[in-house]
């Protein structure tokens, strides 16, 4: 089972959302974060005084996946999150060690 | 001040209609107790507002419970003592007598001119409590709630009353000729010398000016901001004490002040820094309406353009200043807006009175520009003075017996937490 961690342009979430669903995954887990890798951030003013912002709002999706189409789900992601401008994004692939079904106790591929 | 005031506007008031300055006049009684209402709503929620954008998000609730407090407490003391150094009978120079003390005289039927002395008493008290909640934008972020209280309460009873006397109460300045109609001097300068007094006392917030400290709710502000123009019309259309043309003609140039404040601020934003900003267009209209203030009750419509434009100008640059060349955390710009902005329509009344529509010099003894100038500048610095000597001395005092700024961890941690165990948002 791979844990698949995605870093993307928060505009690009529902055309992620959609590719991931083509390929079979129907559950994620999404949540609002900031970062900043290469993208520079940008300079706001109050009253004369100027903040340079350096981070940036992203959205993060973790999806667990059996190994199977772990491989299809990165492609996804990178097909529907690439804009082709700095700041895209990355995607890190963990390996998960257990899994389980809460409502059912169901353990493994089978809670994925 | 009102006297002087009737004996000019007299001509107006019978151009109108109304009865002699004895008998009570409805159409005046109706028109105070609005003001007094306006002038109540520019502080709450207006300036609360206005002031609680602008903060950081830790720190929303203290700026409300800060002008609340005011409001409340300055409501008692006003009652009890203020009126009554700023407005009672057989005064001396400096203050009014203790006749009125707890308002005692002040009955159901008492006149203030030709409306109840009850609605007197209200409207100045709502420039009572305006104006120790201005200050709050000097020390904002790191003040210590009982500390605030405490020096709020003195500096309302020695500084703001007896300056009250001075300007309107028939006090020394009157005598002299000085010209404020609505209070540049008495709310304005007042207000900017205090809040610059405790910018320097209390020290920059930690982390200015290198932090990021963007206001965390512009919507609250540009909120906040439309209510203190709307109700401005209470502070200086009110100030006529009467309804008819002076209030009118006072209305008229006030709205004119705004607009003019507000578009020559946004001009020199967009053109030093490229773009017009939401938050520059509506302090631009804080500074034409506190530099039109003093001026209100004396100036014609062109007089007030000239105002307004050249207050979103100064006012730019003092801000610039004061924040960026001398980079003292006046974390709200209190000074250089309002202080600088008083200062200035003090100093342009003495030129645009008698200009272009203006209804001339209140005492007969002045008979030009230059003369009137030397009485609204004595004016202006004597305020000055006296409000930064005694808050200074205030603020050390009060530093000595219970301390004014909060500790290190407990302004990063936020004062909403920190003074009041609140959040202000609990999402």
């Amino acid at each position: 089972m791979k844990l698949i961690t995605a870093i993307i342009k928060p505009f690009r979430l529902d055309d992620v959302r959609n590719a991931l669903g083509e390929v079979g995954v129907s559950g994620m887990t999404v949540t609002e974060v900031k970062g900043f890798g290469r993208q520079r951030g940008h300079t706001e003013l109050y009253r004369g005084a100027e903040y340079v912002v350096d981070f940036l709002p992203k959205s993060k999706i973790e999806i667990a996946v059996s190994d199977d189409i772990a491989e299809q789900a990165v492609e996804a992601i990178v097909a529907s999150a690439r804009t082709g401008k700095v700041g895209d994004g990355k995607i890190f692939v963990t390996s998960i060690e257990q899994t389980v079904r809460i409502r059912t106790g169901d353990t493994g591929d089978s809670a994925l | 001040m009102f006297r002087t005031l009737v004996r000019a506007v007299l001509p107006l008031l019978l151009f109108a209609g109304t009865a002699s300055a004895d008998t009570l006049d409805t159409g005046d009684t109706a028109w105070m107790l609005t003001s007094t209402v306006l002038v109540l709503f520019m502080t709450l929620p207006g300036l609360a507002l206005f002031y609680g954008g602008l903060v950081r998000t830790k720190n929303v609730l203290s700026v409300l419970m800060q002008c609340f407090a005011i409001a409340c407490m300055v409501s008692l003391l006003w009652m009890i003592a203020g009126y009554t150094i700023a407005f009672g009978p057989d005064g001396s120079t400096f203050m009014g007598g203790f006749g009125k003390f707890m308002l005692n005289g002040v009955g159901l039927d008492s006149l203030s001119g030709t409306y109840p002395e009850t609605v007197f008493v209200m409207f100045q008290m709502t420039f009572a409590i305006i104006t120790p909640a201005l200050i709050i934008g000097g020390f904002a972020e790191r003040m210590r709630f009982s500390a605030m209280m405490v020096f709020s309460a003195l500096w309302l009873l020695i500084v703001y009353a007896p300056v009250t006397y001075w300007v309107w109460g028939g006090g020394w300045l009157a005598e002299r000729g000085f010209m404020d109609f609505a209070g540049g001097g008495v709310v304005h300068i007042n207000a900017g010398v205090a809040a610059l007094v405790a910018a320097l006392y209390l020290g920059k917030r930690k982390g200015f000016p290198t932090t990021p400290m963007p206001p965390h709710n512009l919507t609250m502000t540009v909120t906040g901001a439309c209510m203190l123009w709307v109700g401005w019309f209470g502070f200086n259309a009110g100030s006529a004490l009467a309804s008819g043309g002076a209030a009118g003609m006072a209305m008229l140039v006030t709205h004119i002040g705004a607009a003019g404040g507000s578009l020559a601020w946004m001009t020199m934003e967009w053109t030093r820094f490229g773009k017009p900003s939401v938050l520059g267009i509506v302090t631009g209209m804080v500074a034409g309406l506190g530099t039109i203030t003093p001026a209100s009750g004396f100036v014609g419509p062109t007089g007030a353009l000239i105002i307004g434009l050249s207050a979103g100008f100064v006012c730019f640059w003092a801000t610039q200043m004061v924040k960026r060349v001398f980079e003292i955390d006046d974390s709200l710009d209190v000074f250089p807006v309002h202080g600088v902005g008083g200062f200035l329509g003090l100093v342009m009344t003495a030129f645009l009175a008698n200009r272009l529509g203006g209804l001339g010099f209140l005492n007969e003894n002045i008979e030009s520009s230059g003369s009137q100038l030397v009485e609204q500048l004595i004016g202006a610095s004597a305020i000055a003075v006296w409000c930064a000597v005694v808050s200074w001395v205030l603020f050390k005092l009060i530093d000595l017996v219970i301390g004014l700024r909060v500790n290190e961890d407990d302004e990063t941690e936020g004062l909403d937490l920190t003074q009041h165990d609140e959040r202000g948002y609990n999402n």
